[in-house]
């Protein structure tokens, strides 16, 4: 069993992390910005529908609004900073860059993670699977178009990179 | 607040019977957001999110079997998927990508609101719910499980652990009407299956009514004018008539997502249209 009153760990980006002195009410995107100073998950709606707090769960892509961060205890999660290991962009991060897929950038880091997500799972997404994929990542700036331009160099990229 | 990580259905059973009133606490989806935005401050929590058997599901060609804890994303494809079509199509249409990932046909269940698109399949289905608690394991039918806006039977010291269907063959099918493709809160749905094995069709009606709602007399009017237990006929006026009959036992509100009006009319076409694909 396991009660738990205020102190926990969490395993973020590969590396335990305690929380302290919190409510144990608190999300898993409080806890990452408020507790673990982690702010590239971003919080704008709190309900699951904007995507801006996209973070990986044991694999899975899930909005940490909705996470209560006490019940992630033994699970590994990743958090838009944790995904290039030695702190360089990612090949998906350049293509955001060099595509313009940023403007304002309030949901580009949920966006990132969503798109790492994907292509581990789909390496050669058709345009409708992008789509889907992205549909829970709201941007309200680039209408997307050089979003999913941003995709489809990364996707050819890695081809390459494979072949 | 305490929260509780139990691994096995019986300790969250007794997690509950030492914590009445406990908040059980599946994906999230629904209860985060209360707690977000202060609507809810539960004393204690008990997430099943690492109770393993509530994320396992079985198909056999008796019964199928779905853990309370299998997300959406795990009915859109594979096994489930296969077996329950009508399933697969209504997770399809849940939130987003992130949403079906933590969403669970339990919470749905037990938030029971008449818009949660897990339940027109069950309702049609003719799905029992499967309920654990410290007197053993007690199965409803889903007409008795829910029975009104956000309510239902299950007692305070049970846990919902699965749902079970018997298969059926024919088609079945799910639809919904909302504002947008993605992200979006259904505004009318319904669950259509043809059973050829029980000579029967099952409709069931989504987010226009306290309870979700099976057109019970449109089905048994249907089944009287066509043979069931083969392939039904590709027939204008019956597909007509029979929509009309549905809509007529649909009960919808006014309410900020639509109105009664509209309501009404969305499950006539949704009626119609499913009756004329199961034909092809």
């Amino acid at each position: 069993m396991n009660d738990t009153t205020g102190f926990y760990e969490l395993v973020v980006n590969g590396k335990k992390r305690e929380v302290r002195d919190s409510w144990v009410g608190e999300s898993l995107l409080y806890v990452l910005r408020e507790r673990l100073g982690l702010m590239g998950s971003k919080g704008a709606c709190e309900q699951g529908e904007c995507g801006s707090c996209t973070v990986l769960l044991d694999g899975d892509a899930v909005c940490s609004c909705l996470v209560l961060a006490a019940t992630a205890t033994d699970s590994e999660v990743v958090t838009v900073e944790g995904l290039a290991a030695d702190g360089a962009p990612t090949d998906v991060q350049k293509a955001f860059v060099e595509h313009g897929a940023v403007q304002c950038g309030f949901c580009t880091p949920g966006l990132i993670v969503a798109v790492h997500h994907l292509l581990d799972r789909n390496p050669d997404p058709s345009a409708i699977e992008v789509k889907e994929a992205l549909s829970g990542n709201i941007c309200r700036c680039t209408g997307y178009g050089r979003i999913f331009a941003a995709v489809e160099t990364v996707v050819a990229i890695r081809k390459g990179a494979g072949k | 607040m305490s929260v509780h990580m139990p691994t096995t259905v019986d300790e969250a059973v007794a997690l509950l019977a030492d914590n009445p009133g406990a908040r059980l606490l599946s994906g999230g989806t629904d209860t985060m957001v209360e707690v977000n935005f202060n609507h809810l401050k539960p004393e204690t929590v008990i997430g099943l999110r690492r109770v393993e058997s509530l994320r396992d599901y079985r198909v056999s060609s008796e019964r199928i079997e779905i853990g309370a804890g299998v997300p959406y994303s795990r009915m859109e494809t594979g096994p489930l998927a296969d077996a329950l079509p009508a399933l697969a199509a209504a997770a399809r249409t849940v939130g987003s990508p992130q949403i079906r990932a933590a969403g669970t046909l339990g919470g749905n269940l037990g938030t029971c609101s008449p818009a949660g698109d897990g339940l027109p399949v069950l309702a049609a289905l003719d799905a029992d719910v499967n309920l654990r608690s410290p007197r053993g394991l007690r199965s409803v039918p889903f007409a008795e499980f829910m029975v009104g806006v956000k309510r239902n039977s299950r007692l305070a010291d049970e846990i919902i652990e699965s749902v079970s269907i018997v298969p059926t063959r024919g088609y079945q099918d799910y639809a919904k009407v909302g504002v947008r493709n993605a992200m979006v809160i259904s505004v009318a749905s319904v669950c259509f299956v043809h059973d050829r094995n029980t000579a029967s069709v099952r409709i069931a009606l989504g987010a226009v009514g306290p309870t979700i709602i099976r057109a019970r007399e449109a089905e048994s009017w249907l089944t009287g004018q066509v043979d069931a237990a083969a392939t039904l006929p590709n027939d204008e006026n019956i597909a007509s008539e029979f929509a009309r009959r549905v809509a007529a036992e649909a009960r919808p509100i006014d309410d900020h997502r639509s109105t009664s009006a509209y309501r009404r009319h969305a499950i006539q076409t949704l009626a119609r249209r499913l009756y004329i694909r199961s034909t092809k």
